[in-house]
């Protein structure tokens, strides 16, 4: 037995740890694993504790996940760039696990080293590792090596450049699907580092392989590539090669890759350049936001704006604006919700002319869709409808969708609709929202659900604040006010709530004058949750008004209540009180 | 109607029936022995190469199996081939491990047990020697991975281990026991350590030595709280990423890597409750196209829908229905109707199903009706009535395929299984008895020539039994009933369950 002296103890204690029985203990001496390698100094960390790391593999997940992320920044302490290539070993290891997670941050490592290794070591040390996880016998092996050819490929000398372009596309055609799909997945990542003569030849033939593959599971994922893929290639090649191809999936019999379809195609535009665009691309845009599977339309619907927007005016009017027509009105909501959460980013797109004639329309049915998630999604993009339409014909559509969803039986859209109201009474303006809006203020404070009545606490604050107290003073306060008389207590406590939040907003003299006389009556109150509530106001109200206040009329009220008959409302008020003296002795 | 085509067309003759003997036992009773309800099996399933089998019981264990028989194959080559005579070799398993899977639970917002009982286990891909299994109860589905672990002894360490020496207790924490207080691993930050530049060479990593192995089963996932019925069908998908899970009026499709949310994808449940006739018994994804998937229902039909068409597959691609024989209606029509089983045979074209009284067989590419019909419990015709009354009509036989498709097994009363030829123009249908003796009361059923029913497209094969008493004049046993058993996936070899005992046979 050694004998470690003190100031080691610690380091020691962690060393030992590494190999505890308990997990937690485990974690905590790798998740430090830096610690010891400075410790223990480079070459030791290098000659054995890379190797003990390399052998003591068989560890729990958790364990092991924190390895793989350790050991990807791990350069610096084991003596810099040039032996970057001890830390190979390890991580190799790590990309055989089950675990597709320890997997995956093992790939990450790796690449993350290998980024940083030089050309000649990554030829004697990275390539070999490539080739060996590629042909691993487990299919995890193959499945990690599709994430590292990136990284290979570029230093590799051209022979073997030829070789791993064979591999790669022997992973394409693995008997595993998993194996498969990790190579679709990787495949633009991969394509980018390849040579362009061999990007149309060896890239498009495994892209081949992969989109013809007889799992959805591969095809969805080819399909998710493509877009990068096709960015890859020279317009005339893409178009030759790729339009075809996208132009097949858009059509194929799987919902799941037209849904893919649907979410890349706009990408996919700019590279085939716009008369392809316009001869091929759009009528499989038409066709997808007219498709019979609801989530292909969802996902063609989000997209609308951002298609629009790479089509000149007249295509978008002539072939996309029907379908959006119709796609306002389509049987399944979360297709008019989707659409209702871009259409108005098409404006601008239109211009002026179309939109009033041909938008807006759409827009206002949208607003009185019987959906409370549509009319929200349309009230979200509030900033966008007026620059579009004008606040005079907002107002008149809006006005009452927003009464109707203020209403709503769903306390969750009532709750959406109030985080909004600050937005639009700042758009509409003050004439506009004292009419319509003040009233439904008013009526969420007495909701029977406690988020509501919270949420429209604040939003009486956040109308003081937008449009200033002396507003507040003649539309808010007198109501609020009002209300403390209401015969239920929770009612009360939002009240005493609100003028918490109000008085730092309205300011010292409103708050003596109006306010505080409230408070102090309410702590005669018969219950007691009104009382210490009133405790906790009246602690908040000490900093905002004048000391001579707080003397005067809260600490005489705060002693009454310190002498209470009930526990909560004592506590609260001491608590109070010894606010006031620290506020008497600064 | 060319449906019989099939049949006749057999090109070069039936398969010969195979001889049926014994091979093994786990759990054998000894005469008189009592049954514990926990021990009685309820799932049987082999992997995909059949070196592994694994067994589930109403306790919520599951037992894991392997194969020796071809482990130690290479070392035995040249004792065989010393001996003149083949040696029929086939496959021989031991008990690998087991682990507790299920324990019972008690959902208190609906006031409901739930038994740990295993109801299905499926195996799923092997990677780096460890096996992964699901299993499922009536409510939660886990994943599990079955993995030889080495156990680790430290040999050597900074610290003494206190006051262990001698006792053999080498691995205690050495932080809680040590004599410095406040010095927990990760207490203090990184940088309270300044440490020379060529590191501290008192210090060293521990020594792990012995490298013994035992096997650790680990439950990896949860999958629950998505079925508010009983979960009758777990499946993998070829894709080798997802799985489903049927229970009565609905199917789940789970990614294995995300338990926390899943996708409904049929849902038969009806608005109003009492507009229910029909329950979903039985799903099974087909065993090379990812897409397609098969459930069996209450009402005798097989519905295969394609996961290609929608995103909820309510409308089913095609409807496998025998058409009801006119005139023969009667109260137990329904009930014996019901398919309790489906499997589909390997190549993925034919699909087995079992309900009360019948075996059928159906092509996937023929809706019309099965290809054929194996009568199992025709002799209880007539004893319907009873059966009703003691609820045996309501048992859930499963059934299995050989590998090579050629044949089919479901089990029966009195611990008896069936195996049928389906080749075209077999006539092989054995009768086994789930015991160390197979064939003792296999009934010798005279060959009879096939008879033909209305339809040409339906065969009906011989092996009805006579009446409800065997060959040797003892009448059925229905409280001993052979529910559950498995084929091997590549060998002629069958894995049944009589209660807690399970009887391995080949042929």
């Amino acid at each position: 037995m050694s004998m470690i002296e003190e100031p080691l103890y610690p380091i020691a204690v962690l060393i030992d740890e590494l190999k505890n029985e308990d997990i937690q203990l485990r974690l905590n001496s790798i998740r430090r694993l830096s610690t010891i390698a400075r410790a223990l100094g480079e070459e030791r960390t290098r000659k054995e504790l890379i190797p003990f790391l390399s052998e003591n593999n068989d560890d729990d997940d958790e364990v092991l996940l924190a390895m793989a992320e350790e050991l990807g920044v791990f350069i610096p302490y084991v003596g810099g760039v040039e032996y970057a290539n001890v830390l190979l070993p390890p991580l190799e290891t790590l990309c055989t696990v089950e675990e597709t997670c320890v997997r995956d941050k093992a790939v990450e490592s790796l690449c993350r080293i290998g980024a940083q290794m030089r050309e000649q070591d990554l030829v004697e040390y990275f390539i070999p590792l490539v080739k060996r996880l590629a042909a691993g016998e487990w299919f995890t092996a193959r499945v990690s090596s599709c994430g590292l050819f990136h990284i290979a490929y570029p230093s590799a000398p051209e022979a073997l450049k030829t070789e791993l372009r064979a591999i790669y596309s022997q992973l394409c055609q693995d008997d595993m699907p998993m194996v498969r799909r990790s190579a679709a997945t990787n495949l633009g990542k991969f394509a980018a580092t390849v040579e362009a003569p061999h990007l149309k030849v060896d890239i498009m033939s495994m892209f081949d392989d992969l989109t013809h593959d007889d799992q959805d599971s591969v095809r969805l994922l080819a399909v998710e590539g493509c877009a990068a893929l096709g960015k890859l290639l020279e317009p005339q090649d893409c178009v030759a090669h790729f339009l075809p191809v996208i132009v097949n999936f858009s059509q194929d019999k799987s919902w799941r890759v037209r849904y893919m379809v649907a979410n890349q195609l706009y990408e996919l535009c700019e590279a085939v350049g716009p008369e392809p665009t316009r001869s091929e691309l759009v009528p499989a845009y038409v066709r997808l936001l007219r498709d019979n599977e609801a989530e292909v339309r969802i996902a063609a619907a989000g997209k609308v704006t951002k298609f629009c927007r790479i089509l000149n005016p007249e295509l978008a009017i002539q072939h996309i604006l029907p379908c959006v027509k119709e796609l306002s009105t389509d049987s399944s909501q979360h297709v008019r919700s989707a659409l209702a959460s871009v259409i108005m980013g098409m404006a601008p797109v239109l211009g002026k002319d179309a939109t009033i004639e041909q938008l807006l329309p759409i827009f206002l049915s949208l607003l009185k869709d019987e959906f409370p998630d549509v009319r929200l999604n349309i009230i979200s993009k509030l900033d966008q409808v007026n620059q579009v339409i004008g606040i005079d014909l907002l107002s008149q559509s809006l006005l009452p969708a927003i009464v109707e969803l203020a209403e709503d039986r769903h306390w969750r859209v009532r709750l959406a609709i109030i985080e909004y109201i600050p937005l639009l009474a700042s758009q509409l303006g003050v004439g506009f929202f004292d009419d319509k809006l003040g009233a439904l203020c008013m009526q969420w404070l007495k909701d029977k659900v406690y988020s509501i009545r919270d949420a429209a606490a604040n939003n009486v604050k956040r109308l003081a604040e937008e449009f200033g107290p002396d507003w507040a003073m003649q539309h808010i306060v007198p109501q609020v006010l009002d209300m403390i008389n209401n015969p239920h207590y929770l009612y009360r406590m939002t009240i005493l709530h609100a003028i918490s939040l109000l008085a730092p907003v309205m300011g010292s003299d409103i708050t003596c004058s109006k306010l505080l006389p409230v408070v102090i009556n309410a702590s005669k109150d018969r219950v007691p949750n009104i009382k210490f509530n009133v405790a906790k106001v009246l602690q908040s109200l000490i900093p905002i008004v004048d000391q001579s206040v707080v003397e005067k009329t809260i600490r005489p009220c705060l002693v009454e209540l310190s002498e209470d008959p009930d526990v909560d409302v004592r506590f609260f008020a001491t608590q109070a009180l010894e606010s006031c003296n620290q506020v008497m002795m600064s | 109607m060319n449906g019989g085509d099939e049949v006749v067309t057999a090109p070069a003759g039936p398969p010969q029936p195979l001889d049926w003997k014994f091979s093994q036992v786990f759990g054998e009773r000894t005469a008189g022995e009592e049954v514990q309800e926990v021990d009685i099996i309820s799932a049987i399933e082999f992997d995909k190469t059949g070196d592994h089998l694994a067994t589930g019981d109403r306790g919520g264990r599951v037992v894991l199996f392997e194969r020796t028989d071809t482990k130690d194959h290479d070392a035995l080559r040249r004792d065989l081939e010393r001996m003149d005579h083949p040696i029929n070799r086939h496959p021989e398993f031991r008990y690998k491990t087991e682990f507790q899977s299920h324990e019972p639970e008690f959902d208190y917002l609906k006031s409901l047990e739930i038994e740990e009982k295993i109801n299905k286990i499926r195996w799923c891909q092997t990677a780096n020697g460890a096996l992964f299994l699901l299993s499922t109860n009536d409510k939660t589905i886990k994943f599990w991975k079955v993995q030889e672990k080495k156990v680790k002894k430290i040999s050597e360490m900074n610290l003494d281990p206190p006051k262990a020496v001698g006792n053999g207790c080498v691995a205690s924490s050495s932080n809680s026991n040590s004599p410095t207080p406040c010095l927990a691993n990760g207490g203090s930050p990184d940088n309270d350590f300044s440490f020379p530049p060529g590191g501290l060479p008192s210090l060293r990593l521990p020594v792990v030595t012995s490298q013994e192995t035992n096997l650790v089963a680990r439950c990896r996932r949860v999958y629950a709280h998505a079925h508010d019925y009983h979960i009758n069908s777990i499946s993998n998908n070829s894709d080798g990423e997802t799985f489903i899970s049927a229970d009565d009026l609905r199917i789940n499709l789970w990614n294995l890597e995300i338990s926390n949310q899943s996708f409904n994808i049929v849902d038969v449940k009806p608005a109003n409750m009492e507009d229910l006739t029909e329950v979903i018994t039985s799903a099974e994804f087909h065993p090379t196209h990812c897409n397609m998937l098969a459930y069996s229902s209450s009402k005798g039909s097989i519905r295969l829908i394609d996961l290609r068409q929608s995103a909820l597959c309510d409308s089913h691609a095609k409807l496998f229905e025998e058409p009801e024989a006119p005139g023969s209606r009667s109260f137990f029509t329904e009930i014996i109707a019901s398919i309790s089983d489906i499997k589909f045979a390997k190549d993925g074209r034919y699909m087995l199903s079992r309900d009360y009284m019948t075996l059928k067989l159906w092509d996937i590419n023929m809706d019309s009706g099965p290809v054929s019909t194996f009568q199992v419990h025709e002799y209880l015709r007539p004893k319907l009535c009873d059966l009703y009354e003691n609820d045996s009509i309501f048992d859930k036989f499963e059934c299995c395929l050989s590998g090579d498709g050629l044949r089919v097994a479901t089990g029966s009363y009195s611990n008896l299984f069936r195996v049928f030829g389906c080749a075209p123009g077999s006539t092989e249908a054995t009768t086994l008895e789930a015991s160390k003796n197979p064939v003792r009361r296999q009934v010798q059923t005279p060959s009879r020539p096939s008879r033909s029913l209305s339809s040409i497209t339906r065969v009906v094969r011989r092996g009805a039994e006579t009446s409800g008493i065997d060959a040797n004049g003892n009448s059925f046993d229905f409280t001993t009933k052979l529910l559950h058993l498995a084929w091997h996936p590549t060998e002629n070899s069958i894995a049944c369950a009589a209660a807690n005992s399970l009887y391995m046979y080949y042929a």
